[in-house]
């Protein structure tokens, strides 16, 4: 179940996708996800699935493997149509059970309201599994970087993310040797009631945190004698190179929105 | 050529000094080891000299300058340090970010970085790796990253703080012939700490330290002579030196040498 979860993995590539400015990326997903709110009718819920094939064709994602990976997000997507289903009136009554309705229009609303979900979360997971979160973060730090004005950290908040992302990996596999270590030690917490197993959870929890503070304070110190003082007087190994798809990207989005403004009722 | 010159150190919460008037030349160029058990000072020693600990008395001399102690940026530029765990001194998201963090702290223009990153990280052997995350490398492997992150600076030391002793027995050898190669190609300063006796063979000098003081020093040669001070410091002596002991009183003898005599 988890392994092929893909909300928020990325996977590396080398199609235009994956080759854009993490920045027009960005850009992008925000611009479609307002023209998704603005389709109110069959022709513009269709040219927004369209619109979305083509991009994982672009971005050279199997459609199959997208959905497949998104299981969990259609737990909410039955649960939202099964709302509208029963509580939106309007149309012609299609059961009537006497002490529930179910009308034409709960159902077309249901699907609608369906689609808008799925196309969301689909277009952000394109953005995440083209783009690797070192890249994200740098996008964010960039677009972000006006907000220094105000005092907001812009720097140390993406130093910071970017760290976190970075010790995910090592602090799962850490994870996974606790657990086997206090397993061996009889300790069950897959098992049995709620109160024993989150019982059985902190000698798990105890020692990661224990670790996790070691490492937090071998890096300060590895960072500190690599010359690190913040993030004034830096300069930035990574570059984001604007090109011109990356313009392009950002056009085609704009066209199709003014494309659904005008087939919207 | 770097003195410590009488230095001497006590945490604030402990009665006991962590270091004792310790004075320490490196020549030049020079493989420097410094041994020593647990506890022994050693990683106090590393702070001091790194400018992160400032020593309750004594002072840093290079080229008989004495260096700024309120100032360990200086020391900073000059000393780059490999630590002990791989895991906990990687801060890039992958190999080629990590070696330019210390070039991007200094500020230095993207051109240049660019080649001073590939020249490290083609010396330690790990430019095919350059995009890999550090959760797909080896411990051997992150710490050759280490070494070319310290070593893109151009520092006049090298540090390396029992930089192999998590590592595998290839890991640590990966590491050890890495360091000879820079020792052969480059005229940077190694400063080798380690509590293993075995990995000591190809320093020029070497000083043994115990609680704090420095209890012998010498050639490698010189100090594996006096067994007894090995013994009382808890190192373990490696195979040759028992033998050596055993067939000839006493009287170091490599590895080479003790197979022929046998
Ligand atoms: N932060 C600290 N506060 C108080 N005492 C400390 C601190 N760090 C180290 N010490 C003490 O100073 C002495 C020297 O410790 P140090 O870490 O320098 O030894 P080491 O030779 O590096 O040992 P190891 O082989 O375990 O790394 C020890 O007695 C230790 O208990
Ligand atoms: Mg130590």
């Amino acid at each position: 179940m988890l392994s092929s979860m893909i909300l928020g993995r990325y996977i590396p590539g080398n199609s235009v996708v994956h080759r854009m400015d993490p920045r027009a990326k960005i850009i992008m997903t925000i611009l479609f996800m307002v023209v998704v709110f603005m389709a109110n009718n069959t022709v513009t819920y269709l040219s927004l699935i369209l619109f979305v094939l083509f991009i994982l064709v672009l971005a050279k994602l199997n459609p199959i493997f997208v959905v497949k990976g998104l299981k969990i997000v259609f737990v909410l997507l039955i649960f939202t149509f099964l709302m509208h289903l029963f509580l939106t009136k309007g149309g012609t009554v299609l059961i009537d059970a006497g002490w529930f309705t179910i009308e034409s229009e709960g159902i077309v609303k249901g699907v609608f309201i369906g689609i808008r979900l799925v196309m969301l979360v689909v277009i952000t997971t394109i953005m995440t599994l083209t783009t690797s979160p070192i890249s994200l973060t740098d996008a964010i730090e960039k677009m972000a970087h006006p907000l220094k004005k105000f005092k907001v950290p812009v720097h140390e908040i993406a130093m910071m993310m970017s760290i976190s992302l970075r010790f995910i990996p090592t602090l799962m596999d850490e994870t996974d040797k606790i657990i086997k270590a206090q397993s061996s030690r009889g300790s069950t917490f897959m098992t049995g009631k709620v109160k024993d197993r989150i019982k059985a959870l902190l000698p798990i929890i105890i020692p990661l945190f224990v670790s996790a503070f070691q490492r937090a304070e071998d890096m300060a110190i590895a960072m500190e004698v690599r010359g690190y003082t913040g993030g004034e007087g830096r300069t930035s190994f990574r570059v984001l190179k604007w090109t011109l798809k990356d313009t392009i990207g950002i056009i085609v989005v704009i066209l199709f929105g003014v494309l659904v403004w005008w087939l919207r009722t | 050529m770097i003195s410590l010159r009488d230095i001497t150190y006590k945490y604030h919460n402990d009665d006991a000094y962590a270091l004792n008037h310790i004075s320490i030349d490196f020549k030049r160029g020079s493989f420097v080891s410094i041994l020593g058990h647990n506890g022994s000072g050693k990683s106090t020693l590393v702070k001091i000299i790194m400018g992160i600990l400032r020593p309750t008395s004594g002072d840093i001399f290079i080229d008989g300058k004495p260096v700024d102690k309120d100032n360990p940026l200086e020391l900073q530029r000059r000393f780059s340090i490999v630590f002990q765990n791989p895991d906990n001194q990687f801060v890039g998201a992958t190999v080629i970010d990590d070696v330019a963090f210390g070039l991007e702290n200094l500020g230095v223009p993207h051109e240049t970085m660019v080649e001073k990153v590939e020249s490290a990280l083609k010396e330690v052997g790990m430019w095919e790796f350059r995009n890999h995350e550090p959760h797909r490398l080896s411990g051997g492997q992150k710490q050759r990253v280490a070494i070319a992150g310290a070593l893109v600076t151009n520092p006049d030391v090298l540090i390396m703080d029992e930089a192999t002793s998590m590592l595998d027995p290839d890991g640590r050898k990966e590491v050890l012939s890495i360091l000879k190669k820079i020792h052969a190609e480059r005229d940077t300063t190694i400063l080798y700490i380690t509590h293993d006796l075995r990995e000591i063979e190809d320093s020029d000098y070497v000083f043994i330290l115990r609680k704090g003081h420095v209890v012998n020093e010498g050639t490698v040669r010189e100090v594996y002579e006096d067994t007894d001070i090995l013994v009382s410091s808890n190192l373990e002596l490696p195979y040759n030196i028992k033998l050596s002991k055993a067939l000839c009183d006493g009287a170091y003898m490599s590895y080479e040498e003790v197979v022929q005599r046998l």
